[in-house]
């Protein structure tokens, strides 16, 4: 019983992260109904940014962690927004109008330019940090199993409710909000409405990165370690859990990712370590053929 | 005529355009080429400065946006007049015999780079990867379904013949159909239950169906030997006699003296021959009923369906075939290293495999076979500076995809044609999507 609320607690807080970067996808898919296969990679530039940064800031001399994780945060998120805003730029932008494989291409493309450069730039090897935030506290006490809940949980947990909550608001409530559910449900029809369609567009991909970019601290905070590599499955996953929660919605996103960390927490503590990606892509197939539409997904209409 | 070449306004914008391309690229690279993290003697990371580094790189994009800001439209302008007319109308007047010429070539590499075992052995490679291509080109060029998981077929054909081989002792010619049956026939498996789904998510779910395959590939220790991968896979035969230099090996039954290199030719010509047979069936298999059917379907499913084609098994069909040609493709790939490992079939390789069909224009034979030959040959050219020919490749894709998005060869020959055959512009093609367009 106690294994399984600590296994519970570690998969939701895995499942945090992975459905801030989901958002990242829900958005651009619902939107411009494209797969943007670089986010994954955008999320581990966030983490990377993220690093330096905190090590720039010790260098300096910012000592208090609070502080220090407050201003870098805000670096992370600024400087990885850039990053989606050039992606955009530069490799869907001109595609806007192009047949429909274009862009796919292209964002494998910049995935596999984005992991490059980050390895040319900042080396192969494995970067590790030492544990920023330390000590927790002891929920139940088993006999012999204690359920730990860490800060460093509590952080990843909070910053995602908050994430969520203020974006929601963005969303539903500022005219930058409708102007994005208005190019959701119809690109031309915004444009003629007088939305700037291409602002918007770029928007969505500016405020997607600067949510990696705070699952890319959260990753980096909670597992300490990351290097080039990290994005691409974190990537395939969070777009898992996007598909499951229904793409489009981000309520669903999250509920997605949570759902998609508890089973890949779920089967690593119950079943086996190694096929925990396997369960994980197994569920994403399983659902799309029973659920295709996703949990909170609206259901898709056929036009001809 | 007596215009300014560059007027003073023009330069006056074009300085603020390439100073904010600067400022984004300033913006871009100051934590992550200005600074460097390494672990220093403690383990801990220590960062290092490179502000030359990150100065020299933003001047260089502050000069490119500038002189693309000033120039572009002129020299976009002056690249196209430089071609004449006549020229034009004599390349695609050539454009039948290219194939030809193509396939000559071809035929006769061996012959040239005898001697070249390094250009030889690149020879092979790419044609493996144009037969991968062509391969997977009936699944997303004609039948339009996105598949990002070619790889696992191709891993499928690899360790069929892999295991099968040194199980039973069987020769390459037994193992390769079965290599291919194998993975057809997971191709069918995987294809019954996913290919209701449409676009996006038939390309997400192959996606992860390719790393399935690979993750139970490396976890499945007993069977596949893990991350260590197996080795010791027998090397094919000619018709029964042996690569070496034994009584009844190649070299002493033909009177030839011996030399490493005629298992290389042998292995060029098995591999061309395999991908020659890959594009010749793809053209056939166009002009009967089923391959009519997977264009029609590229083109319109709701039509499709409302003219009475069973889609299921149109797909299914489509799905299979190019599953088996990426088989006896992994089937050879497995025979030629004489090792194979999961490492051998990430989800880079279906990437690449997908790029060499997109690039080289969907649909098109010889459009394929040429970004096959442009792609791994650049690979190649660009192996001394490795540690940058993934970033290279990468930018590459993004470029020819921005500036050509129609692929390299960007027109069609329809299957069926009334009268005379026409060739017309690759806009006109359908492809891989998961709706109508609105």
């Amino acid at each position: 019983m106690e294994y399984f609320v600590q296994q519970l607690i570690n998969g939701i807080t895995l499942g945090s992260i992975y459905g801030l970067i989901a958002i990242g996808y829900t958005m651009v898919y619902g939107i411009i109904g494209m797969i943007n296969f670089a986010h994954g990679d955008i999320f581990m530039v966030g983490a990377f940014t993220a690093l330096i940064a905190f090590l720039i800031l010790v260098a300096v001399g910012v000592s208090a962690v609070p502080l220090a994780l407050f201003l870098v945060l805000l670096i992370a998120m600024a400087l990885t927004a850039l990053y989606g805003w050039t992606v955009e730029r530069i490799a869907y932008r001109p595609l806007r109008h192009s047949f429909r494989l274009a862009p796919l291409i292209s964002a494998i493309g910049m995935s596999i330019v984005l992991q490059n450069f980050v390895q040319v730039a900042q080396g192969a090897r494995v970067k590790p940090l030492p544990p920023l935030v330390q000590g927790g506290y002891t929920l139940l006490e088993g006999h012999d199993f204690a359920v730990r809940l860490s800060n460093i949980q509590i952080i990843v947990i909070v910053t995602m409710l908050v994430v969520m909550f203020g974006f929601s608001f963005l969303v539903a409530r500022t005219r930058l909000g409708r102007n994005m559910r208005a190019c959701e449900q119809d690109l031309k029809m915004a444009a003629l409405i007088g939305i700037d369609v291409d602002r918007t567009i770029s928007t969505t991909f500016v405020l997607g990165a600067a949510l990696a970019a705070v699952a890319g601290l959260m990753f980096l905070l909670y597992y300490g370690v990351i290097d080039f590599f990290i994005g691409f499955l974190a990537g395939v996953k969070a777009f898992t859990a996007a598909v499951l929660g229904g793409i489009g919605s981000l309520p669903g996103a999250m509920i997605g990712g949570i759902l998609i960390g508890l089973i890949e927490t779920l089967w690593s503590a119950y079943f086996s370590i190694e096929y925990k990606d396997v369960a994980a892509f197994s569920i994403l197939i399983i659902v799309l053929i029973f659920l295709p539409t996703g949990i909170l997904g609206r259901p898709e209409v056929e036009k001809v | 005529m007596g215009e300014p070449i560059i007027r003073r306004t023009d330069v006056l914008a074009a300085v603020k355009e390439a100073g904010i391309a600067a400022l984004v690229a300033f913006g871009l690279f100051v934590l992550l080429i200005g600074f460097r993290t390494d672990p220093g003697p403690t383990g801990a990371l220590v960062i290092s400065t490179r502000f030359g580094a990150l100065a020299a790189l933003v001047a260089v994009i502050f000069l490119i946006a500038l002189v693309r800001a000033l120039f572009w439209h002129r020299v976009a302008a002056t690249v196209a007049g430089l071609v004449p007319p006549s020229l034009k109308a004599a390349a695609s007047g050539a454009a039948p015999y290219a194939t030809a010429a193509f396939v000559g070539f071809a035929l006769i590499v061996p012959v040239i780079f005898y001697n070249d075992r390094y250009l030889l052995d690149l020879g092979i490679v790419i044609v493996t990867y144009a037969m991968l291509g062509f391969g997977l080109n009936i699944v997303v060029g004609l039948a339009g379904l996105l598949n990002l998981g070619y790889a696992a077929f191709y891993a499928i054909g690899a360790y069929s013949y892999a295991l099968i081989a040194l199980t039973f002792g069987l020769s390459f010619w037994i193992c390769l159909p079965l290599g291919g049956a194998l993975a057809a026939l997971t191709g069918i498996l995987l294809g019954f239950p996913v290919l209701r789904l449409r676009g996006d998510y038939l390309a997400i779910v192959t996606l992860g169906f390719g790393e399935i395959i690979r993750l139970i590939l490396l976890n499945w220790q007993n069977l596949t030997g893990g991350p260590n991968g197996i080795s010791g896979i027998p090397r094919p035969s000619f018709f029964g006699l042996p690569f070496n230099s034994a009584e009844n090996g190649f070299a002493a039954t033909f009177g030839l003296q011996y030399s490493p290199t005629h298992r290389v030719v042998f292995l060029y010509y098995v591999i061309l021959a395999l991908a020659l047979l890959t594009n010749w069936v793809t053209l056939r298999l166009r002009r009967l009923p089923i391959g009519r059917a997977w264009e029609a379907l590229r083109e319109d499913e709701i039509a499709c369906r409302a003219l009475g084609i069973n889609t299921t098994t149109t797909k299914l069909t489509a799905f299979a075939i190019g599953a088996m040609f990426g088989g006896f493709a992994g089937a050879f790939f497995a025979t030629r290293q004489g090792f194979i490992s999961p490492e051998s079939f990430t989800f880079g390789e279906s990437a690449l495999v997908l790029a060499i069909v997109v690039l080289g224009g969907m649909g098109s034979q010889v459009g394929v076979a040429v970004a096959a030959a442009v792609m791994l040959g650049g690979f190649e050219f660009f192996r001394e500076f490795s540690q940058y020919r993934m970033l290279v490749f990468g930018a590459a894709m993004v470029a020819v995809v921005i500036f050509r998005p129609r692929g390299l060869v960007s027109t069609r020959v329809p299957s069926v044609s009334l009268a005379k055959r026409k060739v017309i512009p690759a806009s006109m093609v359908g492809e891989a999507r998961a709706e109508s367009p609105t």
